[in-house]
């Protein structure tokens, strides 16, 4: 039991699942599965309540039981003892203040990484402010490489997603060219395949894996897959360069999701055989979202936030080159407004770097949600300034397979000019050797169609040439 | 004359979208979204949340399935019948998925009071919902079913169907609640998709075997985009046939029941040209 005066007045709550609930900023998730505070004030008050919580709380009261569920065991089993010993006499709310004081410089956060569990990072993020998310997580550095490097201070990489209703070779390849030519895809270039299985992945990977060596771009591939149908695809020697799942944050999620930490560990170590990397071997590609667990019937009565900054533990364990929060998709009964997007969007980068994972964000929202792309502009803004390691770039910001607006290659562009952001470096190196960009700097694209492509383009039925 | 520098940069590789419906080569002002396609963009969004949040016209829709009822009184003995779901607004419809999947309780006693009669199972129950897409169902709802009854007609065993139903801010999951109500041994929710910006028209369709309250989509066989860009009404009713006879011979739906009507998609394309 959980208990705070305030006046004359006593509250109360149940368990720490239920205090965590209940000072969780309001979204549409939380009340869909009654877990939401009931009045704005009991809101703040377990707030309050959360905030005098010492933090190794958390070490001895679990939120999902340990004998249940396969996360709770990974995050307490795993937990350095020595890392947290910097922030372990702390409360939430004193975590909160050394967070943002100077004590917390980039390399102590790094140093503390793995004594911070999920749901520390989840309590403390539930009584910070956007601006106390967006400050914070631009102090934690989180770099990652394959054969590009990525999350590099002052570099901004994006995913080229050029999906396709019918994973139509010649439309992907077009939307391919149009994203490099904008110089997208730094960080991955990732299909959303609308087939989904072993022999259409196979294919989708070798269109990929073709164009990749063809033009010597120094980017990897990704099917986003089950990772089953990656794993087969390797064993049938594909070219697969990261392997992709959507993970959640309790082992009922996963399992709905049809997969358990050992098949991920047989995915990775598969793919790492393969030894395909050429600056480093990050070879997993995590997404995630708010209220998947809810969606599975599998949160335990805990907060969808809260089961999101577990899904991270979850990735932690791999050591991913890329995670990714695709914060609006899931739609308005998880969260309902542009206002919601952003908070989640804020909370799940926050979460991620904190622990210590390489976040990007997809900035997206789906056409019943109440956000337009005014929201979508203020989140990309506020990410960049973040420090977000990747985004999504599309053409034209629709997905015309999964039927959702993200952000386009013209917006990763805006960033990098307004933020004074640049591409992977060894990307951003290419992109002038192919004269694709004229600045050097991944800012400003070149006027006509670059030599390398005219080729491609002059080959064409009408001829699409200079 | 003196000349204006031009402010927009065009893509030569812009004629590529002949191959895909994918907004690509759409040029720059500075980096930025030129103008037009900007507003081209602004468009097709607002096209797609008018299709959330434009009512279904209810009377007009009514109206059609009572004069097709009329055209088609072999297989449609009864007058169709017009229900609500829990949500009783778009705001709750949105939020509470919960509730758009169960009927109101007056729904339930209309239900109860004018659907089927009698105690043997009909063989098919056909349930049209709003969904997330009021358009969907307003342009394509009447002319799919023509298509649907005409393939039922002409089959070779009988179909003996309940009364067509309409249910206003309904979820997929409302029809194992109507079809068990009209005991019906098969149930096909007729629903208006998540609209996508190129796509605010989308017609889907769940084919449930032996409806209860209580199913997984799981237990459902789905036909989706159906619109005139889309999967045509003959196609869509060809397929949704074959998933119909199919689930009446093995008893089953969903997972168990796999669509071989299906025709392997061929690229429509010239390839991989970034390889030449």
């Amino acid at each position: 039991m959980y208990r705070y005066s305030l006046g004359n007045r006593r509250w109360q709550f149940a368990t720490l699942a239920e205090l965590m609930a209940k000072a969780t900023p309001a979204r549409s998730g939380d009340r869909l599965a009654g877990v939401i505070a009931h009045t704005a004030e009991e809101r703040v008050v377990a707030q309050m309540a959360l905030a005098e919580l010492p933090l190794k709380t958390f070490l001895t009261e679990a939120l999902v039981p340990y004998e249940q569920d396969e996360v709770t065991r990974l995050i307490l089993d795993d937990h350095d003892v020595g890392a947290f010993e910097p922030v372990s006499h702390l409360t939430v709310g004193d975590f909160r203040n050394w967070l943002l004081s100077d004590l917390a410089t980039p390399e102590m956060l790094v140093r503390i990484r793995a004594g911070i569990t999920p749901e520390m990072a989840a309590a403390v993020c539930k009584i910070m402010r956007n601006q106390d998310l967006i400050l914070v997580a631009q102090k934690c550095r989180v770099q990652t490489a394959f054969r590009s490097t990525v999350g590099l201070p002052g570099r901004m990489s994006t995913r080229l997603q050029p999906n396709h209703p019918t994973d139509d070779i010649t439309g992907i390849a077009a939307s391919i060219l149009d994203g490099l030519l904008y110089g997208s895809g730094d960080a991955v270039i990732g299909i959303n395949p609308a087939t989904d299985n072993v022999a259409q992945s196979v294919r989708l990977l070798q269109l990929m894996d073709e164009v990749i060596r063809k033009h010597e771009i120094p980017t990897q591939s990704c099917v986003l897959t089950h990772v089953t149908n990656t794993l087969e695809a390797i064993q049938n020697r594909a070219p697969v360069d990261l392997v992709f799942q959507s993970i959640g944050g309790t082992e009922a999620t996963n399992r709905s999701f049809g997969f358990d930490l050992a098949t991920l560990a047989e995915a990775r170590d598969a793919a790492l055989s393969l030894n395909r990397g050429t600056v480093g071997n990050n070879v997993m590609y995590f997404e995630t979202g708010q209220g998947s667990s809810l969606s599975a019937d599998a949160h335990h009565g805990v907060d969808q936030q809260t089961c999101e900054a577990r899904a991270y533990a979850v990735a932690r364990k791999f050591e991913p080159l890329l995670v990714n929060t695709v914060v609006g998709f899931i739609g308005p009964e998880y969260l309902y407004d542009g206002k919601e997007i952003t908070r989640a969007g804020l909370e799940d980068h926050f979460c991620g770097k904190l622990l210590g994972l390489p976040m990007g964000c997809d900035i997206c929202y789906t056409n019943h949600a109440e956000a337009d792309q005014n929201d979508m502009d203020n989140l990309l803004t506020l990410l960049g300034v973040a420090g977000c390691n990747f985004i999504m770039g599309i053409p034209g910001s629709d997905d015309i397979m999964l039927n959702y607006q993200t952000t386009s290659f013209h917006d990763a562009l805006y960033v990098r000019r307004v933020l004074d952001k640049r591409p992977a470096p060894e990307f951003e190196q290419w992109l002038t050797r192919m004269q694709i960009f004229q600045d050097g700097e991944g800012k400003v694209p070149a006027d006509g169609l670059p030599e390398a492509f005219r080729q491609s383009l002059a080959s064409l039925p009408g001829g699409v040439g200079s | 004359m003196t000349g204006h520098k031009p402010s927009v940069i065009a893509n030569p590789w812009r004629r590529l979208s002949a191959w895909t419906d994918a907004r690509i080569g759409l040029g720059r002002a500075g980096i930025s979204l030129p103008t037009h396609e900007m507003l081209a963009f602004q468009l097709a969004h607002a096209q797609a949340r008018d299709a959330v949040h434009l009512p279904l016209d209810t009377s007009r829709l009514m109206k059609d399935l009572a004069e097709l009822t009329e055209r088609r009184k072999a297989l449609l003995p009864h007058e169709p019948v017009h229900l609500q779901s829990q949500a009783s607004d778009r705001i709750t419809y949105l939020q509470r998925p919960d509730l758009g999947r169960r009927l109101s309780q007056k729904s339930c006693e209309a239900l109860d009071r004018q659907g089927h009669t009698g105690d043997s199972p009909v063989d098919l129950a056909l349930v049209v919902a709003d969904g997330l897409s009021s358009y969907g169902v307003q342009e394509n709802a009447v002319g799919f079913l023509e298509a649907l009854l005409a393939n039922l007609e002409a089959d070779d065993q009988t179909w003996e169907l309940a009364p067509l139903i309409v249910v206003s801010q309904g979820r997929v999951a409302i029809g194992d609640d109507v079809g068990n109500r009209l005991n019906a041994r098969c149930v096909v929710v007729l629903i208006g998709e998540r609209p996508g910006l190129s796509s605010p028209d989308s017609l889907g369709l769940y084919l449930t075997w032996a409806p209860e309250p209580g199913l997984t989509d799981a237990s459902r066989n789905c036909i989706s985009n159906i619109r005139p860009a889309g999967l045509s009404f003959e196609e869509a009713s060809r397929r949704l046939g074959y998933l119909l006879r199919e689930a009446r011979r093995q008893e089953v739906s969903g997972v168990p029941l796999k669509d071989r009507s299906e025709e392997t998609v061929i690229d429509q394309g010239i390839g991989n040209f970034l390889l030449r």
